[in-house]
């Protein structure tokens, strides 16, 4: 399982990449790679307030609807609309296509993530 | 080994797909009495079927609600094999001992088998390939015993996909290396006709497009299997009076209250087990199971509704996250049935 260096990640298998204020989120592989082929991404609207562990949106696989659970707080900046259409896009490239970008409300929720080592250590104890 | 729902789905579709379901549970009713008393807690009529002919039936509670979906495999006037759903063994093993009349013998021998279910429109040549003699195969619900690779085995032209297909039943007399010499003989011989392994996911996408019931979903201790579209395998004429005979008569007569019906979504969204149904805003049931139909392309599944004016192309609402999403009411099944009869 792939876990990508510069990244922060969630115990919920989400990774954040940073950009200043803003903050990717996405899918880890571990994540896509335990759901199976990924068939239906459900979006939030543009504008959306979010608090840490909000359901930011919802991923669809064939066998069942899991929830994203957001790991900081913020609002949506923008939603990645290419997923709609292609969902499968998060199977094959997980980190590179990334599901929401939020505005950070508070930065210190950053230090509460995993490193990639410490997300590594915990997927191989799952 | 196992790859990807929709790759398994097709690969079975198209060519072939293996399926190792040991899980299934096996009941053996032995004994001159043997067939009038599992007439009298199944709704169907095994009487009416000839040796080495298999039936389907469901198997009721007083009530008409459903203890579980069986086949029933006659050997002979003595014996029965009956086949049960994984999850419902124990259940159902009660139950048949609770109602035990005459002469008869019951026996729990699940472990005794493995089972492996080998279904595509190739299952036929793959078969023929490993069948240690050159011998007619089973139509369509018929069984026989036979040779494959040097081991004895009961094989049945059945199964839970709706293509043409086969389930071999492996009596395990010893080891593990039997199992194993069975599952890749089997692979090795479907090499080139593109058999793949296939697991439970698939085995549920492909009996969702057969419209095929799952006991849990669409059959149940809340649901009459009348209300399941399975009407002709209630023999309410026939000689033994049965366990939920009265109930199931009784709500004939008075009318169905519910009906399962086929859909289709028209908006982007899955239905899913359990999801309310809505027509006009009003509620009218729920999605007993729901999903992808790969082979159609599209998101579909089987609604169990109180309203039972539904006519093909009804708009109806699926509510999936609190949001009312549109199907509409489609024939059953999704995908027409390739069986060999």
């Amino acid at each position: 399982m792939e876990v990508k260096q510069g990244l922060y990640y969630s115990k919920e298998h989400e990774w954040v990449r940073v950009e200043g204020d803003q903050a990717y989120i996405g899918i880890t592989d571990y994540a896509q790679d335990s759901l199976g082929s990924i068939v239906y991404v459900e979006l939030p609207q543009e504008g959306k307030a979010i608090s840490r562990d909000d359901v930011l949106g919802v991923v669809e696989s064939v066998k069942a609807a899991s929830d994203i659970f957001s790991p900081i707080s913020g609002k949506v900046v923008e939603a990645n609309e290419a997923l709609l259409d292609s969902p499968e896009l998060l199977n094959g490239n997980p980190y590179d296509n990334y599901i929401v970008v939020l505005s950070i409300d508070n930065q210190d929720e950053l230090k509460e993530l995993l490193s990639p080592e410490q997300y590594d250590e915990y997927t191989k104890g799952e | 080994m196992y790859t990807d729902i929709l790759k398994e789905h097709n690969a079975v579709r198209s060519n072939a797909g293996l399926f190792d379901v040991s899980h299934m549970g096996e009941i053996l009713i032995s004994g001159e009495d043997a067939v009038p008393f599992v007439n009298k807690i199944i709704t169907n009529d095994v009487s009416a079927i000839p040796q080495n002919k298999i039936l389907y039936s469901p198997m009721c509670y007083e009530d008409g609600t459903v203890v579980d979906d069986i086949l029933i495999y006659k050997f002979s006037e003595g014996k029965l094999l009956l086949i049960v759903n994984a999850g419902n063994i124990e259940k159902d093993e009660a139950w048949i001992n609770k109602h035990i009349t005459g002469n008869v013998k019951v026996e729990n021998i699940s472990d005794r088998f493995v089972l492996f279910a080998l279904q595509g429109p190739k299952s036929e040549e793959i078969l023929k390939d490993i069948l240690d003699e050159e011998i007619e195969l089973p139509s369509f619900y018929w069984f026989i015993e036979t040779k494959i690779l040097g081991m004895k085995v009961l094989l049945s032209r059945t199964g839970y996909t709706g293509e043409d297909g086969f389930e071999i039943y492996l009596y395990l007399p010893n080891s593990c290396a039997d199992y194993e010499k069975l599952w890749n003989g089997i692979l090795d011989a479907g090499k080139d006709s593109g058999l793949v392994p296939a697991g439970l996911g698939a085995r549920d996408t492909l009996r969702l497009e057969a419209a095929l019931p799952l006991y849990g979903h669409e059959l149940s201790d809340s649901i009459l299997p009348i209300e399941a579209r399975l009407r002709s395998f209630v023999k309410l004429d026939k000689k033994e009076d049965f366990v939920g005979k009265t109930a199931l008569n009784n709500q004939l007569e008075q009318g169905l209250k519910r009906k399962l019906y086929g859909f289709e979504m028209t908006d982007r969204a899955i239905p899913r087990n359990g999801y309310d149904v809505t027509k006009d805003g009003k509620r009218i049931g729920y999605v007993t199971s729901g999903g992808l139909l790969p082979t159609l392309g599209k998101n579909g599944g089987l609604l169990l509704s109180e309203d039972l004016t539904l006519e093909n192309d009804d708009v109806v609402e699926i509510i999936v996250r609190q949001r009312a999403c549109k199907a509409k009411i489609v024939p059953l099944p999704f995908y027409k049935k390739k069986y060999k009869k």
